[in-house]
């Protein structure tokens, strides 16, 4: 199948280069100490954080650093078939985890000693790229229920078809069986924090690949930079600072 | 997660440090260079498909099974791989019994992107019946003692047992060529899967900060470490997928443990290769002493046919057994008398080849034989003169000529004349059977033969 035409357009209409459009917006959840929705192309995702706060299993609890916890599920019609998928399948599981341990990266844990953080992230529709939207999701909600961070993460992946590197895939290119790179990154200390990868791809175009991502994780760290920036100003004006 | 922290056991502050010290000067407390793997030694089980690996002080087993199963709708003609791991609470602590936990389902999920995504495994020759029947690959991973990096013991445990093992071969047949036939291992040689590639997992472990490295962590430094990085590569430098989440490093980094990860893959593939093709030979070698009671009843149908005398053809068949044993002896010895063998391979030939002349027309279903070398041996019935027989021999020769050395080919040989004289016996009573019983039964009962 083409995948990027002739002329240069991919599937949707997009460059190779090009991202889909970013749209964020904060305090979505009300009960929440901070929540985010965030939109890439057609892909939405709502992230909800709730902490730091006691602990709920005392034999959980670690005496030097905040125990981060963090469920990913994806709703039922977030996809086109809608199947009913067991609750904790293998696949969520993995992305949890993989969510989990990039949120511990970044989030001071020690400042936050025996207390719990618990970041639910929720699929609501689903178009390629849901573990990027999860992680960029739950950095908009850290940041707004006031958890120190190192710095934030964002996430974006980037594909190979055609012999073409692609940024940002899409469901039909990310089904389409070719490479999947999905980077998150610190954008300030410019540390790569996740790296995963599917399928195979020699070392030099992988290295292109990797780059075109970090490359979109600091376009979309510019606006979440720019929403936080946005959502400080409004709360400052509410108060009437 | 939930169990690594009720019931981790950890490591004293004392501990810690120490290692991480001892790092800071390129120093592990085994005693190891930053970037050295532990040996690796593996052993096969009496089946095939089953192998122990042992790394350091892990144990990790892979089993390979499989079965009958319907396709994915979506990919009708491809067979499925899947990945089971369990990690047995006697290795660990921290591992619970029967639940598998976040690092359970992590290790599998690697792997299977490892081995499935970067197609490692040829998927499309399992299939049977495109839409309807292919093979379920199914690997089972067991922990058997967690000595620190289970991904990558778990992985080479699961490579090793993927290229032993063998499936038995099963063709299409019966009267509407519609039903499966599966051949037990002793009328047909079981295949081996079609493995393209080894993608192999290499562990990274990080400390302190970026700039401390090692490759293959125990699982002590586990405990220490504050990110780590799996890239399982193969030895073509082709990168089959990286995990990687936690502690920030750069990019400069992760692309030298990509070379670094090159390097030491294709290192370990020369080692699982070594220790697959040993345990291959030794397999082959049994397999003829096994297999040589066969000869004797082979000269004994060529009999029927050229001659009466009993006496006369048993004399023969031990005869020709002994040359067989020679044959083998002497290929083990690595082809020492390579001219004898081959005037007496010559010889065995010619006999099966008299010998498969007439039931072949029985069994046209059979893949064991070629449609040119059946028609020549059709053709060849009524004359049957030596010079003719030559001939033919020398056509299934040439078609046989993709199986890697003479030694299995003569060794091809031998069962497909062995399948094409039981296949008989096999048949037979099935087609009585399949006008009482319904054909879903048969089916089901084949799959269960497995």
């Amino acid at each position: 199948m083409e995948y990027v035409s002739p002329e240069g357009l991919r599937l949707d209409g997009r460059r190779p280069m090009e991202m889909r459009q970013l749209r964020a917006e904060i305090g979505t959840v009300a009960k929440a100490n901070g929540s985010a929705v965030f939109e890439m192309g057609n892909t939405k995702v709502i992230a909800a954080v709730y902490g730091p706060r006691e602990v709920q299993n005392r034999s959980q609890q670690i005496n030097d650093q905040a125990l981060v916890r963090c469920e990913y599920s994806m709703a039922n019609f977030s996809t086109g078939d809608r199947m009913r998928k067991p609750k904790g399948d293998r696949r969520s599981t993995e992305i949890s985890l993989v969510i989990r341990q990039t949120m511990e990266a970044c989030i001071l844990t020690h400042l936050m000693p025996r207390s719990q953080i618990d970041i639910f992230v929720q699929v609501l529709q689903a178009d390629g790229g849901t573990r990027s939207a999860c992680i960029n999701a739950a950095t908009l909600a850290l940041a707004d229920a006031g958890i120190p961070m190192r710095d934030i993460v964002t996430s974006c992946s980037a594909g190979y078809l055609n012999s073409t590197p692609l940024l940002d895939l899409n469901y039909i290119e990310d089904s389409a069986g070719g490479p999947d790179v999905t980077v998150g990154i610190l954008p300030k200390l410019d540390k790569v924090t996740l790296l995963q990868m599917d399928a195979k791809l020699p070392v030099d175009i992988f290295e292109n690949v990797m780059g075109l991502a970090i490359e979109g994780c600091k376009a979309i760290a510019n606006y979440i930079r720019e929403v936080l920036l946005e959502n400080t100003k409004q709360l400052e004006y509410r108060r009437g600072l | 997660m939930d169990a690594r922290l009720a019931n981790t056991w950890r490591l004293t502050l004392n501990e810690k440090n120490f290692i991480k010290t001892a790092l800071l000067s390129e120093t592990r407390i085994d005693g190891r260079k930053p970037f050295e793997f532990r040996n690796i030694s593996i052993n096969f089980g009496r089946e095939d498909g089953s192998a122990e690996l042992q790394l350091g002080q892990t144990r990790v087993m892979g089993i390979v099974t499989a079965k009958f199963v319907q396709p994915y709708r979506d990919r009708p003609n491809e067979g499925t791989l899947a990945i089971y791991p369990e990690f047995s609470p006697m290795a660990d602590p921290s591992f619970e019994a029967g639940r598998s936990g976040e690092s359970a389902v992590e290790l599998g999920r690697i792997i299977d992107r490892g081995l499935r995504e970067s197609r490692a495994v040829d998927t499309e020759s399992l299939c049977i019946v495109a839409g309807k029947l292919v093979w379920a690959i199914r690997i089972d991973i067991l922990i058997l003692d967690n000595g620190g990096n289970l991904v990558d013991a778990a992985n080479i445990a699961a490579l090793a047992a993927l290229m032993t093992f063998r499936r038995p071969e099963c063709s299409l047949g019966g009267e509407d060529g519609q039903e499966v036939i599966i051949h037990p291992p002793e009328m047909r040689d079981p295949l081996p899967l079609i493995v393209h590639h080894l993608p192999i997992a290499i562990t990274f472990g990080f400390f302190i900060d970026e700039n401390v490295v090692v490759i293959d962590p125990i699982h002590n430094e586990e405990a220490v470490m504050a990110g780590r990085m799996i890239a399982t590569v193969n030895a073509n430098g082709d990168i089959c997928a990286i995990q990687k989440a936690g502690e920030g490093l750069s990019q400069r980094v992760i692309m030298q443990c990509l070379q670094l990860a090159i390097t030491k893959a294709a290192d370990i593939t020369k080692q699982i290769k070594a220790a697959v093709e040993a345990y291959n030979s030794e397999r082959a070698l049994q397999k003829i002493k096994r297999e040589t009671t066969c000869v004797g009843n082979n000269v004994k149908g060529d009999q029927n046919q050229t001659l009466d005398n009993r006496g006369i053809s048993e004399l023969v068949g031990k005869y020709m057994e002994r040359l067989k044993l020679i044959s083998v002896e002497s290929y083990a010895s690595q082809n020492i008398n390579a001219e004898e063998t081959k005037s007496l391979r010559r010889g065995t030939d010619s006999n099966c080849i008299k010998f498969n002349s007439t039931p072949l027309s029985w069994d046209p279903y059979s893949n064991g034989i070629d449609l040119e070398f059946l028609k020549a041996s059709v053709a060849s019935q009524g004359l049957s003169t030596a010079s003719e027989e030559k001939e033919a021999s020398g056509k299934e020769k040439g078609s046989e000529a993709e199986s890697a050395g003479p030694y299995e080919n003569v060794n091809s040989k031998w069962s497909a004349v062995d399948a094409s004289t039981t296949e008989m016996h096999v048949i037979g009573p099935k087609t009585l059977k399949d006008a009482v019983k319904p054909k879903n039964k048969r089916k089901k009962k084949a799959s269960s033969m497995i």
